[in-house]
């Protein structure tokens, strides 16, 4: 695994990126800052206020603003990094208010990526040693103010909870007593930083800073934009991937009480009214005929038989270590095979966009975890420079990914270039579902031998998608992406020959882009499910076996030993009822996660149990790092019981809740996560769940019936009792 | 048309046929009652009719009469709809909170008639709200402290 490595040096608004160095995601190029013309943006105000760099605001009542790079979508970051700040700039938590950052690569740029962005579970990772320099340096400059005015030497004032104290002389002033003369400071050089045993904050389980408005219907998210003088669009997306619109007869639709306008472009129509209800009515009572185009031919078997073809090739190799090619024809060779369906992400709140486009300017409000791009997109589709757009982040209604992407962007301007006014475009569930852009299928092939009741030769190929050649370009080298291997070049196991390779398969028709869990997901399943496989072979308990192979993971061994003790590991269950485990060394977190299951005679799996053992480091909000993982889990067992989005005649069939199942609070069992207490650098925390959950749960199914499923979503007709348990 | 939401009375011009919803979100700007799936399936749009949770992307405004509309920017005027915030604060039960204006108002809905609810009530109760950030356990944790059950 890589970690963050990371020198404290100043973090000046000018040089702040250039201090960007590689995460766990990374890669070991860096984007180079955009030269762009920045635009009019959003308040980022710092008159009257001390702002020794992007992220810090004071004002003279000693509130203290931070303009947040990170968005908030669930995760918890509008605490999390907030409480890093006000902990090495010994603030008073309680005068912190959290602003969204306004696009700005340069300033507000993921270290890790080089543009602002939300994903990959980085959030505290890519900005845990960046935010403490910057407050450091911050913390130390408001010291040197008092100290000059007291005419004392700054070593001898010390600063806590937003106020700066002369021991000696007893003397304090707030830090918005010293704004002014903090501002005229020297920015300090290399400032140090606290040690963590220092830290007052950092590992409290503090309430969140987001919540209290969403109790009470006061938070706003894109969806909730409401602008003097709005209209409300709703649209269809031609139903076959790449369609086009041919003819619309909206003779019935202009009658519908309310619908004012009719948008018809290229591949989508829109229909523009005084409120939702009657531009849906109108888009219901419109008829259009699509030109669906060659994709109207595709079907999910042909998808799935193209996979399966590209997995027989040989692939690029990812890694290599000690000779696969030799050690693998020795003794007796064991094979598997997974495969993953394409899923969609659906966000409680749909996809939506507000816009108000006129021929000189451009404005959006959304809620998206790629702010700049969604600039970008927007510009793009105005036919604007990009200092005329100016786009406004909201809270998000869940990201999973989703948000990673801007075409609803795109799509909103486009219709919005044709309303007068400002207009807010909402998509359907049904259009949600029917036009994501889906996490990729995968097909993983492995070869394993075993020697000695350990694994001798390991030989992995991933087929599937690359979506960072499409999102990221850079991150596409050599004809591997560092994503669709994450957590299979680094399995975490000691095997002394092993292989990893890549075969980029892109699925014809269907887009696809990240979703929670990302590459990991994939691999550790596919990882996961093999070794319970193996320690089969092996007569050895699947803790046991992976234990032997962990001795240079010592942090996954601990989390292993705790989650056998935490599960009740190895007591004894009734028929068809098992547990099964799964141990992941992704994002940066080192997790243990065993599922209990029972699978009744018709082949349905009832959830009885899941634990998570955890070591991600410090856990700087130990709470929401427990409600990561519960969620987290949740997501990923949806994912595995019911999630598969499948294509018939080039079109999604599922299109709602209905049919596109999500877990509810009757079927979500116990579920109990043990945090590790680690001194580490923080690891990521958001998508580890959902990584875990999937492989958990077939292998506790496999314990349970002896069915070895290699697929997801679960199948039933396999597991239902045949006579014999 | 006439409606009386949060005691108060409301008049506006809509079709009579129009959902609740978006009444209330396009009509009157009360964007706390959330649009989830249009079809009944995810309750992140509920709201109290007379009380009781009703599904608003489904309910026409014009069957609603002289019923009292409660909805989430009104509910914590409500004893059992203030204890169940607390509680969703106290316990944190919130993630990126989209669902969970309809979570809380079925909650509150609950514990209106079942002040001590057990698990199976509270299944039977929350089983038509849809958290996709996966928060079930803790509003499961959240429902009973709120009725003063909780283990915390």
């Amino acid at each position: 695994m890589h970690s963050l490595r990371h020198r404290a040096r100043s973090p000046s608004r000018r040089t702040f990126l250039q201090t960007g160095v590689a995460g766990v995601f990374v890669l070991g190029f860096y984007l180079p800052a955009r030269a762009v013309n920045e635009p009019e943006q959003p308040p980022d105000n710092t008159q009257g206020k001390f702002a020794p760099n992007a992220f810090i605001r004071i004002d003279r009542s000693g509130q203290t603003t931070l303009v947040m790079p990170q968005v908030e979508m669930g995760q918890g970051v509008y605490t999390a990094i907030p409480m890093i700040l006000a902990e090495e700039l010994d603030a008073d938590f309680g005068k912190v208010v959290v602003e969204h950052a306004p696009p700005n690569d340069k300033l507000y740029g993921n270290p890790t990526f080089g543009i602002q962005v939300t994903g990959n579970s980085n959030s505290i990772r890519a900005f845990w040693k960046p935010l403490r320099a910057a407050a450091a340096a911050a913390r130390l400059m408001l010291i040197a103010a008092a100290a000059q005015q007291w005419q004392v030497d700054s070593a001898s004032c010390s600063a806590s909870n937003g106020t700066v104290s002369h021991a000696s002389s007893g003397r304090s002033l707030s830090y918005g007593d010293l704004i002014d003369a903090a501002g005229a400071q020297p920015f300090p050089q290399d400032p140090p930083l606290k040690d963590p045993k220092d830290f007052t904050l950092i590992g409290k389980p503090l309430k969140r800073l987001d919540t209290p408005n969403k109790t009470d219907g006061k938070v706003v998210y894109g969806i909730d934009a409401m602008l003097p003088g709005m209209k409300f669009a709703t649209l269809a997306q031609c139903p076959v991937f790449g369609g086009k619109v041919g003819r619309v007869d909206d003779s019935a639709a202009k009658k519908v009480p309310g619908v004012q306008q009719i948008v018809v472009l290229d591949d989508l129509v829109a229909v523009v009214g005084d409120h939702m209800w009657a531009a849906k009515k109108g888009l219901d009572a419109l008829l259009i005929t699509w030109d669906e185009g060659a994709n109207a031919k595709i079907n999910s078997s042909d998808i799935w038989n193209d996979l399966r073809a590209a997995s027989k090739k040989d692939g690029v190799v990812a890694k290599s270590v000690g000779d696969v090619a030799k050690v693998l024809p020795q003794g007796e060779r064991i094979d598997g095979e997974y495969e993953l369906p394409f899923l969609a992400h659906a966000p409680m709140e749909p996809l939506n966009c507000t816009v108000h486009v006129t021929a000189e300017r451009c404005e959006v409000w959304t809620g998206t975890q790629v702010l700049t791009r969604a600039q970008e997109y927007a510009a793009k589709a105005a036919g604007l420079p990009l200092d005329k757009v100016i786009a406004h982040n909201h809270l998000l209604g869940g990201g999973f990914g989703r948000r990673l992407e801007a075409d609803m962007v795109a799509a909103a301007v486009r219709v919005g270039k044709n309303v007068d006014g400002p207009v807010k475009v909402v998509w359907t569930r049904e259009e949600d579902i029917q036009h994501d852009i889906y996490r990729p299928v995968y097909r993983d092939v492995i070869s394993a031998t075993l020697s000695g009741g350990k694994i001798a030769a390991w030989k992995y190929r991933i087929t599937g998608s690359s979506i960072l050649a499409r999102w990221l370009p850079l991150a596409f080298q050599n004809g591997i992406d560092i994503d669709a291997v994450d957590s299979a070049v680094d399995n975490p196991y000691d095997i002394p020959n092993f292989q990893v390779e890549f075969v980029r398969a892109e699925p014809p028709a269907v887009p696809t882009g990240f979703w929670r869990g990302v590459g990991p997901h994939n691999n550790v399943f596919a990882t996961e499910c093999f070794m319970d496989e193996l320690a089969r072979k092996a007569g050895a308990d699947p803790i046991a076996f992976r234990i032997r192979m962990l001795d240079k993971t010592p942090r996954l061994k601990a989390a292993l030993q705790l989650v056998a003790e935490k599960s009740g590991w190895g007591q004894p269950l009734p028929a068809r009822t098992g547990r099964g485990v799964c141990a992941q060394p992704s994002f940066g977190s080192f997790i243990a996660t065993a599922v209990e299951v029972e699978v009744d005679d018709h082949g349905e799996v009832h959830l009885r149990r899941v634990t998570s053992a955890v070591d991600t480091g410090i856990a700087v909000n130990p709470d929401i790092i427990v409600a990561q993982l519960q969620g987290g889990l949740i997501f990923g067992l949806t994912a595995a019981l019911w999630g598969e989005i499948t294509i018939e005649r080039g079109r999604v069939r599922q299109s709602n809740f209905n049919d596109y199942r999500m877990l509810r609070i009757d079927e979500v069992p116990r579920i109990d996560v043990h945090v590790i207490k680690s001194g580490e650098d923080p690891g990521g925390i958001g998508e580890t769940g959902t990584t875990a959950a999937p492989p958990a749960l077939r292998n506790a199914i496999y314990a349970a019936t002896g069915v070895a499923l290699r697929r997801l979503p679960i199948d039933r007709k396999a597991l239902a009792a045949t006579g014999k348990a | 048309m006439n409606l009386k939401i949060n005691g108060e009375n409301r008049t506006f011009d809509a079709p009579s046929d129009m959902p609740l919803l978006w009444v209330l979100r396009d009509v009157l700007g009360m964007t706390g009652t959330k649009f989830g799936c249009g079809i009944a399936q995810c309750g992140a749009c509920t709201v109290h009719i007379d009380g009781k949770p009703v599904r608003s992307c489904l309910l026409p405004v014009g069957a609603i009469g002289n019923r009292a509309v409660t909805t989430i920017e009104g509910v914590g005027a409500t004893p059992t709809g203030a204890k169940v915030q607390k509680a969703w604060l106290d316990l944190e039960v919130i993630q990126c909170g989209y669902c969970q204006s309809g979570q809380i108002m079925s909650a509150a809905a609950l514990l209106v008639v079942t002040p001590h609810p057990d698990d199976s009530d509270i299944d039977a109760a929350m089983a038509g709200n849809i958290c996709r950030c996966g928060t079930y356990v803790r509003i499961r944790e959240a429902i009973k402290h709120a009725a003063g059950d909780g283990q915390t």
